[in-house]
This record gives C-alpha cells, sequence and structure tokens, in this order.
C-alpha cells in the first residue's frame, strides 16, 4: 500500500495500539531547553520516575538567557535558577547538556540540526511549540506540554493519536526577494491559522526541493502557526550533504547504511493526503504581517486591509488588530515608521539568514531612530559569521551583534520591545504582547528586517 | 490527575477567535518562581488588566456574574500558539474548568487533558446561541457539561451532544495518569528498542 512519509515514519515507530485511534509512539530524541528542561527532569524524579533512556536526550540553554555581550547566567538573574537545575538534573542522569558558554549551545531548534541530532526519520519531540522546525530534515517532529514532557523523560514514549495529512506544495521559480519565510508567510495567509489544526503537514513541489536545508528548516518552523503540530520536508541529496560530517550523525559504514534507509522514507508516488494546496511561486512577492495573528500577512507592495471588505467572521478580528498594531486600513503598509528590528529567532538565526541580512546591512547605515538587533542562532553560528565579518558588517551598520539565545522572540528573557513600539522581526508570532506588551511586530525575512532598519519604516527588500 | 464528571456554573462569553496561550499567560510569569498554583491571578492579564494595572471593567472576565465562571465560551482556535502548559495552569487557577469552543490548537487541547481540564468542541452556532441565552438573564442562566453523559445543557434546557475519545473520557472520569499505563508495557517498550537497535543502530547514541 502507498504510503506518505509521514506514514512511514509513524508506522515504523508504534510500539502499541492503544484503541480507540491512540498509539504508543517511541520517541527517538528528547530535547530540553531552559524553560521546561530543568523542571521536567525535577518532576519526572521527584514522582520516581528516572530518564529511561538519558542518552537520547539533549539540553542547551536559550529561553531565559540574555543576549548580551558577555552575558552569564546572572545577566537576566530570572533565568538563573533554571539553568543551575537544568544543570544539576542533567549531570545527575548524564543528559548532554550545550552549556551556556559552550560550542553548541543555542536555540534549542538550531541546536538539533546543527550537531546532527536531528536525524532523517526520527521521531522528535521539545516542549516547545516550534519544535516542527527538525521536520526540515526529514524528522518527524512536534512540540509537546510539560506533562508530556514528564511522561517521555520518564518512558521515551508518547501516547499520540494520528493526524491526517495534509500536502502543501509549492512550485516554480522563487521570485526575486523571496525566501523560505515569504513562501510559509503566504501559504498562513492563503489557508489561515487553523488549516492545519489535526493535521500533519508534508511541504512538497519544486520550489521546496529546491532550498538548502536552513530555508526548509525555517519553512517548517511556522507549521504551528497554520495549527499543525508537525511539518516535514522529505529527505534528499540536500539533506544528507548537510548533515554528512556533523558531530553526531552516523559515521563511515553506518552512515551508508543510514541514508539507504532514508532514501525508503519520501512518500510514494501515488500517496494520498487527506488534504491538498499548491501554491504557484510565480504569485508569492517578499511578505510581512500587518496584524496579531500570522495569517494577517500580504506582500510588501499591498495596502493595509480594510476590515470592512474583509470575510464577515474575520472582520471584528481584523479591526482589533488594526486599533493594537495602531494602522489605518487603506494605506500602503510600506513606508510605515519602525522602531525596532529584531533579526534572530529559531525561525531565521541561521548563517544563511544572517548572511541574507548582511548583504542588505553591508556599506548602509541604519536609521537613526531605529534599535537594530541580530542575534545569532547558536555558538557555532556566531564564530562562523565573525569569521566572515557578518559581525563588523552588522556593526559598521550601526546594529547590535549580541549572544545566542531565543531573546526578544518571546521576550521571556526580558528582552522587549517596549510598549507602543512597532518592530520588524525575523520570528514566527506577532501576537498581542508576545515581544513585550504592547510592543507591536510585523514578521518578515532577515533582508526585509534588513531593509527595515536602514530605511527606518517597512521597506520592500526589491528596492534596496 | 483530577477526575471531572460534571460541572455546572456561569460560562463566560469570550467569543474572540484564535485565543493565543500568549494571551492566556504571559511568559514571563513562567520564568517568575510562582509555581504552577500561582499562575490564577495572572490568567489573561493582557485583557483583564489595563497598563497601569488596575481592572479593566469594560474585559467581560471581570464582570458580574462571569468572575466566577468555570465555563468559558469562546471561537475558533482557542489555545493556538505556544506549547506553553501553564496556560492550562493559568485557567485552573482562575477556577476554569471546562473551555467550549469550535476547534482548539492541538498542544493547548492535549495539555488540557493532562490537567483535568475538559475542552468541549461544538459547532459555533451551537457556542453563539449558548452566549445568548447566558447574557439573556444574567444572574441566572447557568450552563452544564456533562462528561459521563457527553452532553452540555443549555440555560434554557436545551441538550447539546459532543464528542470526545473513549480513551480519553475514560482517563478523565477516573483521573488516570498517562504515564502509570504506559509503564504496564514496560516489557513491549523494551521489546520495540531491542528490535530498532539492530534495524536502526545509527539513531542509538
Amino acid at each position: 500500500m502507498s504510503k506518505t512519509l509521514f506514514d512511514k515514519i509513524w508506522d515504523s515507530h508504534v510500539i502499541s495500539d492503544l484503541g480507540n485511534g491512540f498509539v504508543l509512539l517511541h520517541i527517538d530524541r528528547l530535547l530540553l531547553h531552559d524553560m521546561s528542561g530543568g523542571k521536567a527532569l525535577k518532576e519526572a524524579i521527584e514522582k520516581g520516575y528516572a530518564p529511561s533512556q538519558p542518552r537520547l536526550i539533549y539540553g542547551t540553554p536559550d529561553h531565559t538567557m540574555s543576549t548580551q555581550p558577555g552575558r552569564t547566567e546572572k545577566t537576566f538573574a530570572p533565568g538563573e535558577s533554571l539553568i543551575l537545575s537544568m544543570r544539576e538534573t542533567t549531570r545527575a542522569y548524564g543528559i548532554k547538556l550545550f552549556d551556556l558558554g559552550q560550542d553548541g549551545q543555542g536555540i534549542v531548534h538550531v541546536m538539533g540540526p546543527e550537531q546532527g541530532l536531528t536525524l532523517p526519520g526520527t521521531t522528535l519531540v521539545c516542549g516547545d511549540s516550534h519544535t516542527s522546525t527538525h521536520g526540515g530534515m526529514g524528522a518527524l517532529a512536534f512540540g509537546i506540554g510539560a506533562s508530556e514532557l514528564v511522561h517521555t523523560i520518564a518512558t521515551q514514549t508518547m501516547v499520540q493519536r494520528k493526524p491526517k495529512r495534509f500536502r502543501a506544495s509549492f512550485e516554480g521559480a522563487l521570485q526575486p526577494g523571496v525566501t523560505a519565510k515569504d513562501m510559509i508567510l503566504h501559504l498562513i495567509g492563503d489557508v489561515g491559522t487553523a488549516a492545519g489544526t489535526g493535521y500533519a503537514v508534508e511541504y512538497a513541489g519544486s520550489a521546496v526541493r529546491a532550498l538548502p536545508v536552513e530555508a526548509r528548516l525555517t519553512l517548517c518552523n511556522l507549521t504551528i502557526e497554520m495549527g499543525a503540530r508537525t511539518g516535514m520536508v522529505a529527505p534528499d541529496d540536500t539533506t544528507y550533504e548537510y548533515l554528512d560530517g556533523r558531530d553526531y550523525a552516523p559515521k563511515g559504514a553506518m552512515w551508508d547504511r543510514a541514508v539507504a534507509h532514508w532514501r525508503t522514507l519520501p512518500s510514494d508516488p501515488d500517496a494520498e493526503f487527506d488534504r491538498e494546496h499548491t501554491i504557484d511561486m510565480a504569485n508569492v512577492a517578499p511578505q510581512i504581517t500587518w496584524g496579531t495573528s500570522p495569517e494577517h500577512v500580504i506582500a510588501v507592495d499591498r495596502a493595509i486591509p480594510d476590515p470592512s471588505t474583509g470575510p464577515e467572521e474575520k472582520r471584528a478580528a481584523w479591526a482589533a488588530a488594526l486599533k493594537y498594531q495602531g494602522l489605518e486600513p487603506g494605506r500602503p503598509i510600506e513606508g510605515t515608521q519602525v522602531d525596532w528590528v529584531f533579526i534572530g529567532s529559531c525561525t531565521n538565526s541561521r548563517i544563511s539568514d544572517l548572511r541574507a541580512a548582511a548583504a542588505i546591512a553591508r556599506g548602509r547605515h541604519k536609521a537613526d531612530h531605529v534599535t537594530a538587533w541580530v542575534v545569532p542562532g547558536s555558538v557555532r553560528i556566531k564564530r562562523e559569521a565573525e569569521a566572515e565579518g557578518l559581525d563588523k558588517v552588522f556593526l559598521d551598520a550601526g546594529f547590535e551583534w549580541r549572544e545566542p539565545g531565543c531573546s526578544m522572540c518571546l521576550a521571556s528573557n526580558g528582552e522587549r520591545v517596549p510598549p507602543g513600539k512597532r518592530s520588524v522581526s525575523t520570528s514566527n508570532r506577532n501576537f498581542v504582547g508576545r515581544q513585550g506588551p504592547g510592543a507591536r511586530t510585523h514578521l518578515a525575512s532577515p533582508a526585509m528586517a534588513a531593509a527595515a532598519a536602514i530605511k527606518g519604516a517597512i521597506a520592500d527588500v526589491r528596492k534596496l | 490527575m483530577d477526575k471531572f464528571t460534571k460541572v455546572t456554573g456561569v460560562a463566560v462569553p469570550l467569543m474572540r477567535q484564535n485565543v493565543d496561550t500568549d494571551l492566556i499567560i504571559r511568559i514571563e510569569r513562567l520564568v517568575d518562581n510562582v509555581g504552577r498554583e500561582g499562575l490564577g491571578p495572572f490568567c489573561f492579564e493582557q485583557i483583564r488588566f489595563k497598563p497601569d494595572g488596575s481592572e479593566d471593567p469594560d474585559c467581560i472576565l471581570n464582570q458580574e456574574p462571569y468572575r466566577e465562571a468555570p465555563i468559558i465560551l469562546s471561537r475558533e482556535n482557542f489555545g493556538c500558539g505556544s506549547s506553553r502548559e501553564g496556560a492550562v495552569w493559568a485557567l485552573k487557577g482562575f477556577g476554569i474548568k471546562t473551555v467550549i469552543a469550535p476547534y482548539f490548537g492541538d498542544i493547548f487541547n492535549n495539555n488540557c487533558f493532562q490537567n483535568g481540564i475538559l475542552p468541549v468542541a461544538l459547532p459555533i452556532e451551537e457556542i453563539e446561541q449558548l452566549a445568548d441565552e447566558m447574557t439573556a438573564s444574567p444572574g441566572n442562566a447557568r450552563v452544564t457539561v456533562d462528561l459521563e453523559n457527553c452532553v452540555v445543557v443549555s440555560p434554557t434546557g436545551r441538550t447539546i451532544p459532543f464528542q470526545i475519545d473513549a480513551r480519553r473520557q475514560h482517563a478523565m472520569l477516573n483521573g488516570l495518569d498517562d504515564i502509570a499505563q504506559t509503564f504496564s508495557r514496560k516489557a513491549e517498550i523494551e521489546a520495540w528498542q531491542s528490535n530498532d537497535k539492530t534495524a536502526r543502530p545509527w539513531v542509538w547514541l
């Protein structure tokens, strides 16, 4: 029988059928971060459940660590107890922690692929909704809550119900200025923020096949913003080239054996999906969000939508979003003055993202009224960028060059966009108060964010 | 886990789409060491309080008789966004026992079942009518959510059936903990792992 990529990974991880549509699923990788990692380990241990497979568990602090240059765990005081508890609990069970200041530390969804811990065909979970990112490697990865985290620590399994299958196909060549971020924002704008609820998404089509791995990670990262917990791209030679030689990837004969297995994973040609959606890349321009949900997105050369002409069931939400964002319907979004620019997060903090932003910033200077931050996704990315001189490009352009972490994406480390201020951010959520109480967020690609910093306003990257 | 059988009380119509978990509980409250029991006062703080910290009287959650409501009525995609289970702990601390919406964020939905909070999915037309019946006779109107019989009873006595997975219904009614149930399958798990180490040795570090 024909199977999808998702079905092949899911079915091969079922330990037992629990009835009523539920199964017990094996989890190959559990990633921990400082917000919930130490607490979950402690809770499991206190309940009498020692980690059952500590060698399949890896951790790194990212959420509550300051990203200020020269930071320590004390720089943002409330995070200190979280990292201390994470150190204590991981050490007790021999769980590898990529600790602050060490090679390998970074945003947990950057760290996994970078280390070669995220492998095609594996199941991977983390107490964070953007765990879908790892699907860019051909893994079945999804975010879980604190209780499910304790369950996974204790048993290396999860009780799950199989989702339906959704294939989103992107066909054709990317237009100038268009990136994976624009692809996924455009898709969410098309289908809405709940279209994926109850589904596992596979991204396919010629435009996806042509994307490098880092862009595939960006694509999968925002899957949860269309309601699906997991999104994936079939592994191929691009995946294997990226993975070959990474620290935790298999080596030698084992590598060959693994690749032979991974080549069996892509969806069979006649595999069926419960829902299909196709996007013609000829119609996709650089995107920017205008409201307070990722589905509130338009091409940068369009006007801010008018709630009175929107779908009836969305008018109230659109009007509330415009009020919160301080925007007038009908005006072009381009030229809207911005106060902050944030380049970073598990969505867009990888070396290719920093290169794209630096290409715009090079030889230019940010507008005087803008505060612009660049927060690399990991210690390795930071070093690589510095070796290429990207830090100098950003510093010369008046941007701040910071330490790796989640930072202003969710403001859990005290780094916030001030109330009423407007930020163009490369992160994943423009929710009310997400980047700080009263903060106004516009999501865009790294190059679009850099362009906004230079112009001091929302700008069309194609015109720079 | 707390058992859930039946709740009768005021239902507060929080009739918005996409109530995200950032809105339910701000992330910094989960960094502060208040513990999961201490999150109730911060539930929905962004809409319950003005920037100066005073209560916003326009927010329905601050109005009588809704202040003590154990039931929330909402629109599509309640609990979308972040996986933070703190959103469920905050709702629980705020006195919420059940949320009725057309559908829920997948992770939030799972988190509810881990904490004895019942997410009930009903068609939006039914929820709008429940909201109308609540606001038509404020003070007297009550909604009942009965898990044993899988029905919601409206203030005017209409009985609206809802669906729930039999496994989850059983676990909620009996307050069962997933971990204990999974542990009973330890031998099966170990056998699977032993086979997998032969089939996919590269996964096992």
